[in-house]
């Protein structure tokens, strides 16, 4: 497999702001790479640059293996989905989704709405355009809204309709920045699933910007974590998970906020900080850490323990549903796999390869 | 006596919307009602008695020569002002709008350039253009002549003179359009720009009618709505310049109500005409809004 579109060395400067510094990232073909990080850390202006919405001021963006820097987003051929859907207010449904092969297969004056029937190939073109867009909709169930403004639509409606009109005209990938985070937790949730679906039945490459590190890790088969304008770290879900290159993406992958312990915690780590899961984490009278208990917040399968070591840092440590809770106060015993543990240097925060 | 809630906020409403209500009706709908009455009369100003006189005055509009030129005159001065000056001030607001991402000093300063006929006072501005149009000492009539092209009388030819003050008119009321134009674009999300680049309509001609245009639609008819009245009410120009002349070419309905109310105090028929204008409005403004709203805010 090769890669369909390469960032190399890309570098962004906004006046005398760095938004991107050196950036480089490698999209397979066929595969759904999430773009995660906080907001400012570069993600959205990465995905410009890949769409052709903005230029890079240093580097390379290749397309297919090829320099793509001069092409606009239309030449390039992506299709993008935006926060706010970015749907036209004045076209139904069936236009919006109609837009980007209107623009491809009828001339300027074809378009024109009753004039454009004489124009010769126009009104075939329409029937190939007023199939397709029959088909995208019924695929993605809008086939009773076609007539209807985005203004009357529901926002996981506007969200598919955004979908479709990326679908419609066969891109050679498909860029997705923050879909869903318009969107209720519920159908948030429903929607993931659907763009899951989605990927696998184009076979298409997906870059899916988002902040939510859940949903980068329930669609990608490879998270790219950006911090600060500069790649942390790139790889599969599993492998940021176990093995984080640094602190910050530590803190930033996984559901529950990572413990970061440090000398005096009641373990023997040197002069490093040493990553502990919360679900790494959990009582045991033979555990090696031990801890004062300052909260519990059940869950049903869990419950998650607020603790605080004897130097008074905070500790999250999360018990199995049916743990018999102690008052607050007491001090617990906690015991963990050395092998889940992660070293990280003090200073510079980088992962050590030394903690197994 | 302890009032409900209800009737509590009852009370204040009324306390805060009735004093402008009041002034409303004594001020506006009042002096309406009157001139409506009025308009059925022969009455004159100053005299202590009137005679109803039932349509009169309006077949007297709408009939002599003078009434009828008032009213084209008019409608073909607001037939003029309005596309153009709508159009033109779009173009300006596209312009500057698009000149603030790269000259950002420059088109700040040109906006107010655009925006100084709005500020300035017309009646000194006409003395202005009066010079500027001087048959023979005008900077229009020299350039002309500079070129070979043969001077024009602009403000004592009957032909040319409602053009003249249509000109002027639209020169007055761009800037004031460019400003609501440069609003309406500023409110356009820059996402439907991004979406248009990538569905291929990202040159100029198809980004302006795939999302421009259709954006901008209630700025434009709010555009529109603004320049009808204010041409509609044309008078600070043929008043200071051409006095409804010559021989009528440049009367319009304000002007004629004007010299009917005020010069010949014939208040019956100023009435009517008042009226007439009134009902202009009227139906320009319930036509815009019932039939365009729809259209252009899509729903």
């Amino acid at each position: 497999m090769s890669n369909i579109l390469e960032l190399r060395d890309v570098t962004r400067v906004f006046g005398d702001r760095t938004v991107l510094d050196r950036v480089s990232i490698s999209i397979r073909q066929g595969s759904f790479t999430t773009l995660l990080g906080a907001s400012g850390c570069g993600k959205s202006t990465s995905l410009r640059i890949m769409a052709g919405l903005d230029r890079p001021s240093g580097g390379d963006v290749l397309l297919d293996g090829k320099t793509v820097s001069g092409l606009t987003a239309y030449e390039r051929n992506v299709a993008m989905v935006f926060q706010s859907y970015a749907l036209y207010p004045h076209l139904t449904v069936a236009q919006n989704i109609a837009l980007p092969l209107t623009m491809r297969h009828l001339s300027t004056l074809g378009r024109v709405p009753v004039l454009g029937s004489l124009v010769p190939g126009a009104s075939e073109a329409r029937r190939m355009i007023l199939a397709k867009v029959g088909e995208t909709a019924e695929a993605l169930g809008l086939g009773e809204l076609l007539d209807r403004k985005p203004g009357q639509l529901s926002g996981g409606q506007k969200q598919r309709v955004a979908l479709g009109r990326a679908l419609v005209r066969d891109p050679s990938l498909f860029l997705l920045d923050e879909p869903l985070s318009n969107l209720d937790a519920r159908l948030r949730v429903r929607m993931r699933s659907e763009i899951s679906a989605l990927h696998r039945r184009t076979g298409k490459a997906f870059i899916y910007v988002t902040h939510d590190q859940t949903e980068a890790m329930a669609m990608a088969d490879q998270i790219v974590v950006m911090i600060g304008g500069k790649v942390a770290q790139a790889g599969a879900p599993r492998e940021l998970y176990e093995r984080p290159a640094n602190r910050d993406v530590a803190a930033f992958v996984g559901h529950n906020a990572i413990n970061f312990l440090e000398q005096g915690d009641g373990i023997e780590i040197g002069n490093s900080v040493a990553g502990l899961r919360p679900e790494d984490l959990s009582p045991d009278t033979a555990g090696t850490l031990s801890a004062r208990l300052e909260s519990a917040e059940y869950l049903g399968s869990e419950i998650v323990l607020g603790l605080r070591s004897a130097k008074g840092t905070e500790i999250r440590a999360i018990a199995p549903g049916d743990y018999a809770v102690p008052a607050p106060g007491s001090e617990l015993r906690l015991g963990f796999s050395p092998r889940k543990l992660h070293l990280f240097d003090a200073t510079t925060g980088a992962r050590l390869e030394t903690a197994a | 006596m302890r009032l409900s809630p209800d009737q509590r906020s009852a009370l204040t409403s009324l306390w805060l919307a009735g004093p402008a209500t009041l002034a409303m009706v004594v001020f506006i709908f009042l002096p309406v009602a009157i001139v409506a009455v009025l308009s059925f009369t022969d009455y004159q100003f100053g005299a202590s008695s009137f005679n109803w006189s039932g349509l009169d005055n309006y077949i007297k509009l709408f009939t002599s020569s003078i009434g009828q030129r008032a009213i084209t005159n008019t409608l073909l001065y607001v037939a003029i002002v309005i596309p153009f000056s709508v159009g033109f001030g779009l173009f300006v607001a596209i312009g500057l709008h698009q000149m603030s991402t790269w000259a950002p000093r420059l088109s700040n300063v040109m906006k107010t350039v655009y925006f100084l006929p709005v500020a300035a006072t017309l009646v000194a501005m006409s003395v202005a253009w009066q010079m500027v149009l001087h048959p023979s000492l005008g900077i229009v009539n020299q350039s002309l002549a500079a070129l070979g092209a043969a001077p024009q009388n602009w403000l004592s030819d009957r032909g040319l003179v409602l053009y003249t003050l249509a000109m002027i008119g639209i020169w007055q009321s761009i800037g004031y359009n460019m400003v609501l134009f440069l609003a309406g674009l500023a409110a356009i999300p820059s996402d439907l720009y991004d979406a248009a680049e990538v569905d291929g309509a990202g040159s100029g001609w198809s980004r302006f009618w795939t999302v421009t245009w259709p954006m901008l639609g209630p700025t434009t008819l709010f555009v529109m709505v603004v320049t009808a009245t204010n041409a509609f009410r044309v008078f600070e120009t043929v008043a200071t310049m051409t006095k409804g002349g010559p021989a009528f070419a440049s009367d319009t309905l304000v002007y004629a109500l004007y010299r009917e109310g005020f010069v010949y105090f014939k208040a019956g028929y100023a009435s009517a005409i008042t009226m007439v204008f009134f009902v202009f409005l009227l139906v320009l403004t319930l036509l815009q809004f019932r039939v365009v709203e729809k259209k252009v805010h899509y729903r």
